[in-house]
């Protein structure tokens, strides 16, 4: 022990130990900063995303809400806040007004803050309350409807209140996305006082509630057994689905980033601890010479290798732990006002990984090298002992997958992406030997240069494949990541452009719609597409009756309750993506349904059943002809169910469209309702700017998470070449020696390089785009592309990056006098 | 004095009996040594002789229990070197052995010092670096002893090597073509370490080696040919 920890401090000073303890310790400092970045930026994402509930939770009641479930939430340490909602009639004078009040406690909103203005239109101020006791507040809407001025006093049932502000946003307003009447905000106190709450009235109570990840998933837990009738508990997941999906699919990526980073560590130090273990044979032949028994030498590496593995990943863990407060710092503001602290988890985490990663690859080799024949010390030529020993190397591979799907922080995708890796050293290994012996061949034409830098390439088989595996699979892991970045933000971006629809028109008379057509000519908006909306209800699916009951999902059973809009169309929108059966043609029978398959999904409706609506009355029916696929965040009207003109053409029924309209231009909305009053419009342009904003924030996380495991990855491939410098160094002095000039020299390994960095390109690309196929289809739930850029970037940056790396590394053999490098590999 | 060497030489220390080498190579076997029998007695200088291939060095690794015979036995002190295991054999040449090798296999990550003193450290010696420092004084060194081997001339690296092998005072010291990668001014003067240590510690020195001149300033010459022994004086 005293004398492995000596020999560690002697390897140490000699600087025989940096190359292994520089690959430990980018490996970890990569691995600990991505998982101390994605650790917080989650944190902080999800702290983001609430505030679109202004809560981290919501219990949602048609009735006063026990007081159990807020003394739970007390008890726990959680924050809490009450609001009620009702539909109710303001007063001012001679005009009143329709409007949904909102009675908020004190401390509501718990997530995002309020904005608003002392004048219409002005200047807005952030305000981390709702309205005191005695005042109220108003939307834009309201404001403008009545003529109102920020000081006026109104009437709320009995009760007279002070109007104090005009809401311009309110951070939960977008949960409930038809609201259609304006907005009164109310202090909670001020309820007895308007007398409004009587038997019967139908009134919304939310228990808000915030708090620490724990306590709060805790508290769901509990409250989630607890609820009673007409009770449900609702997450930012289950109150805006877009969210949920983007959130989702942020996580999984920065889990690929953590994954890809633990490759990346593993094979640097896989390459790292091969070098060392290859460098230390002669050491290991003259220690069995001198008398080191095989029990002796294998502990004295052991101790060496623990203490190194802990000291390299603890201060790779502090790296990491450096460079992820440096990216906090270089984002602030731009994800989020405020990381949250990161928790301490990730340094213990990062220490194990590469303690693990760096037993799980030399001890296996290191049990051959206490091996070595001790006559080596009298002929070199006496190579390490034939690898055997395959449980040893089995068990490490296990170590190191199950390493990788621990970080992956998801069976799935840890799986995909291992069997993506598997697959790339598998068939890599055959190709690329079937390869080299290609290259053997081709060497026997190849003249000169090419010669010799084929020959390097071809000489050393199993070297040359380690190395192009090495490569290869570093290579891989950080295309896949590019790849799948990019699919993510193309996804994000089309999903929401930045013209999408931001207003929605709905309750247009069918004779309205040429006046309505030149309101917005005359506005020099673009004109909008009309969609005919008939509601109905669903009564039978293959002549059985449907109800409520049959269905156990809360969601389905207020599906089956209420109306359908229901809509008819020739053509198929080119959104609509088609996953079973086809779309109408004019000559086909009329009596067709197409249906979101969502919906067929949840009330168990399939390709071919034969759907009753009533409508107004009359019953409608047809059989289901098609499934579609609709993107909801589009932000694009849609229905849940479409059929052929005829079918519906005759219903009573009216229009729906949605627009875009620009930042500033809120005022036609004015002229649009004073020229058709029966107009409802409801404006998604808060929600939008809210879903855009998030997706941007997102969006920049992963981008810098890529790009610091993309630098990471680089460190690698330099540290991978590194590794067989020596060999080369001493093989370039020989051929000096012979009498190769610089020139010859340079261009030899230029060649041997870019081959190298070729053939990793090809395989990496392959494995890359297989990965990114399943993962697309599988895991992030994306549409895949083929991307034939990665096998440009692949090949061309494999070659040229290799090659760049490993000239770097060998450049001192151009430069040392050749008796030197002699000499000093001797 | 006199008495004491002439006790020591009476004493048998390495005994060889029908030692035989055969390696297989692609279904031919190739015999590298025919049965080899000698004795060599404590205190002696023996040189071992012979061209290329003669299986000289394939003698000495044996003799130091590097290789296994295919048959044979070789005792050092009465003791059966093959009878042991691979762990055995190592702790044997821990206690008993020094070796001087061609290219002289220092360990390149260690300095000079620490090179000396890795053989007591395996032994669990207390006193390793004084004992280190006082060989390395005496192999003239004592100015260089936090060089590491790269640092040093081919010369300078064999005198280390030497000190070394004679740190842990072993009885016996085994040498492979110890000047071969030396010029003959420089091999001269580590020749001439290598008497004076062998004098001064009364080792037994075996040596194989291609310079007459070395073979001659020993007491004794094994000259072997084709894998037999052929003159034994």
């Amino acid at each position: 022990m005293r004398l492995a920890l000596r020999l560690l401090v002697r390897e140490w000073r000699a600087g025989e130990l940096r190359l292994l303890f520089g690959a430990l310790l980018v490996a970890i400092a990569a691995i600990t900063t991505v998982s101390f970045f994605t650790n917080r930026v989650q944190l902080a994402l999800n702290t983001q995303t609430n505030q679109l509930l202004a809560a981290d939770l919501v219990l949602i009641a048609d009735h006063p809400i026990a007081a159990a479930f807020s003394h739970r939430a007390e008890t726990a340490g959680l924050r809490l806040a009450q609001t009620l909602a009702f539909p109710s009639m303001v007063v001012q004078g001679q005009r009143n007004q329709f409007v949904e009040v909102k009675a908020v406690s004190r401390a509501y909103p718990l997530r995002g803050d309020l904005n608003i203005s002392k004048v219409l239109f002005g200047q807005g101020e952030v305000q981390a309350n709702g309205p005191v006791p005695g005042t109220a507040w108003a939307d834009v809407r309201l404001m403008q409807l009545m003529g109102l001025q920020v000081g006026d006093e109104i009437t709320l049932g009995q009760a007279r209140l002070k109007l104090g502000a005009v809401i311009d946003r309110e951070p939960d307003r977008a949960g409930d996305f038809f609201n259609i009447a304006p907005r009164l905000m109310i202090h909670i106190d001020d309820i007895p006082r308007t007398q409004l709450i009587q038997p019967g009235s139908r009134i919304g109570y939310r228990l808000l509630i915030a708090g620490d990840e724990k306590p709060v998933a805790a508290f769901r837990a509990w409250a989630t057994q607890h609820l009673g009738r007409g009770e449900r508990i609702e997450g930012i997941g289950d109150a805006r689905p877009e969210i949920r999906a983007a959130m989702e699919r942020a996580q999984r990526y920065l889990g690929l980033a953590a994954l890809v980073s633990a490759i990346l560590a593993a094979v640097a130090v896989a390459l790292a601890g091969r070098q060392y273990l290859a460098r230390h044979l002669d050491s290991c032949a003259v220690l069995r010479c001198l008398g080191a028994s095989q029990a002796t030498l294998f502990r004295l590496y052991v101790v060496q290798f623990v203490l190194l593995g802990l000291s390299a990943s603890l201060l790779g863990g502090l790296v990491g732990l450096g460079g992820q407060a440096f990216l906090a710092e270089m984002l602030r503001g731009r994800i989020v006002a405020d990381l949250p602290a990161p928790s301490l988890w990730p340094l213990v985490e990062g220490t194990f990984i590469g303690l693990l990663l760096l037993l799980a690859f030399v001890l296996p080799p290191l049990l051959h090298l206490i091996r070595v024949p001790t006559l080596r010390v009298m002929r070199r030529d006496m190579g390490p002992p034939q690898q055997r020993g395959i449980l040893a190397y089995a068990l490490a591979a296990l170590l190191v997958a199950a390493v990788l799907i621990y970080r992956a922080g998801e069976i799935n995708l840890g799986m995909y992406v291992l069997g993506g890796l598997l697959g790339v050293v598998l068939t890599g290994s055959l190709f690329a030997w079937m390869l080299l012996l290609l290259l053997a061949g081709l060497r026997r034409h190849a003249r000169g240069v090419w010669f010799y830098g084929l020959a390097n390439v071809a000489r050393r088989r199993a070297a040359s494949l380690t190395q192009i595996l090495g490569f290869a699979l570093g290579l891989m892991a950080l295309l896949l990541l590019t790849l799948v970045r990019n699919d993510l933000l193309t996804s994000w971006q089309s999903a929401l452009p930045i013209d999408a629809p931001n207003r929605f028109l709905i309750n247009i008379q069918p004779n309205q719609l040429p006046a309505l057509r030149q309101f917005f000519q005359q506005e020099k908006l673009p004109a909008p597409k009309f969609y005919p909306m008939i509601r109905g209800r669903l009564v039978m699916i293959n002549d059985r009756p449907v109800r409520a009951e049959d269905y156990a999902e809360d969601r389905t059973k207020r599906l089956v309750e209420r109306e359908f809009n229901l809509s008819w169309a020739e053509q198929a929108r080119k959104d609509y993506e088609i996953k079973a059966g086809r779309w109408w043609r004019v000559t086909d029978a009329q009596d067709q349904f197409s249906v979101e398959e969502g919906l067929a999904k949840a009330l168990n409706i399939h390709l071919g059943d034969r759907l009753v609506y009533d409508i107004a009355g009359t019953q409608v029916n047809g059989r289901v002809t098609s499934l579609r696929k609709v993107a909801w965040d589009s932000m694009q009207v849609n229905f849940f169910v479409i059929a052929p003109p005829a079918l519906l053409q005759k219903q009573p029924g009216n229009y729906i469209t949605s627009f875009h309209l620009p930042i500033g231009q809120e005022a036609v909305l004015n002229d649009m309702l004073r020229q058709f009053p029966n107009f409802t419009v409801i404006d998604v342009a808060a929600i939008i700017h809210d879903v855009r904003l998030i997706m941007e924030r997102v969006s920049d996380a992963v981008s810098f998470v890529f790009l610091f495991t993309l630098l990471a990855g680089l460190v690698v491939l330099y540290a991978a070449v590194l590794a067989t410098r020596n060999e080369r160094l001493y093989e370039a002095a020989v051929m000096r020696t012979l009498g190769a000039r610089s020139r010859q020299l340079a261009a030899a390994q230029w060649i041997e390089f870019a081959t190298l960095g070729i053939l990793s390109g090809v395989l990496a690309a392959s494995g890359a785009s297989f990965s990114t196929w399943v993962l697309a289809e599988q895991v992030l739930h994306l549409p895949y592309t083929f991307n034939a850029w990665v096998w440009v970037i692949g090949v061309v940056g494999g070659a040229i990056g290799i090659t760049a790396a490993g000239l770097m590394a060998t450049r001192s053999v151009l430069r040392v006098p050749p008796l030197g490098v002699l000499r000093a590999l001797q | 004095m006199q008495d004491s060497s002439i006790s020591l030489i009476s004493k048998t220390i390495v005994s060889v009996e029908q030692l035989r080498k055969s390696l297989t190579h692609e279904g031919v076997s190739l015999t590298i040594l025919h049965d080899i029998s000698f004795e060599i007695k404590n205190g002696e200088s023996v040189a071992i002789v012979g061209c290329s291939g003669s299986g000289k060095s394939t003698l000495l690794g044996l003799l130091a229990g590097l290789d296994t015979p295919t048959a044979g036995r070789v005792s050092i002190n009465g003791e059966d070197i093959f009878s042991l295991d691979e762990d055995g054999r190592a702790a044997l040449r821990g206690r008993n052995m020094g070796f001087v090798f061609q290219s002289f296999q220092l360990l390149p990550m260690l300095t000079a010092l620490e090179n000396v003193m890795l053989p007591l450290e395996l032994l669990g010696g207390q006193d390793a670096r004084s004992r280190a420092l006082s060989i390395l004084e005496r192999v003239g060194l004592g100015h260089r002893v936090a060089h590491y081997p790269r640092q040093l001339s081919g010369g300078e690296q064999q005198r280390v090597a030497i000190a070394r092998a004679f740190v842990t005072e072993p009885a016996l010291l085994l040498a492979d073509e110890p000047t071969g990668n030396l010029d003959s001014a420089t091999g001269a003067t580590v020749i001439e370490l290598l008497f004076a240590l062998n004098r001064e510690r009364g080792t037994t020195l075996i040596l194989v080696t291609h310079d007459t001149a070395l073979a001659q300033r020993c007491g004794r010459i094994l000259h072997l040919d084709a894998g037999g022994l052929v003159v034994s004086a």
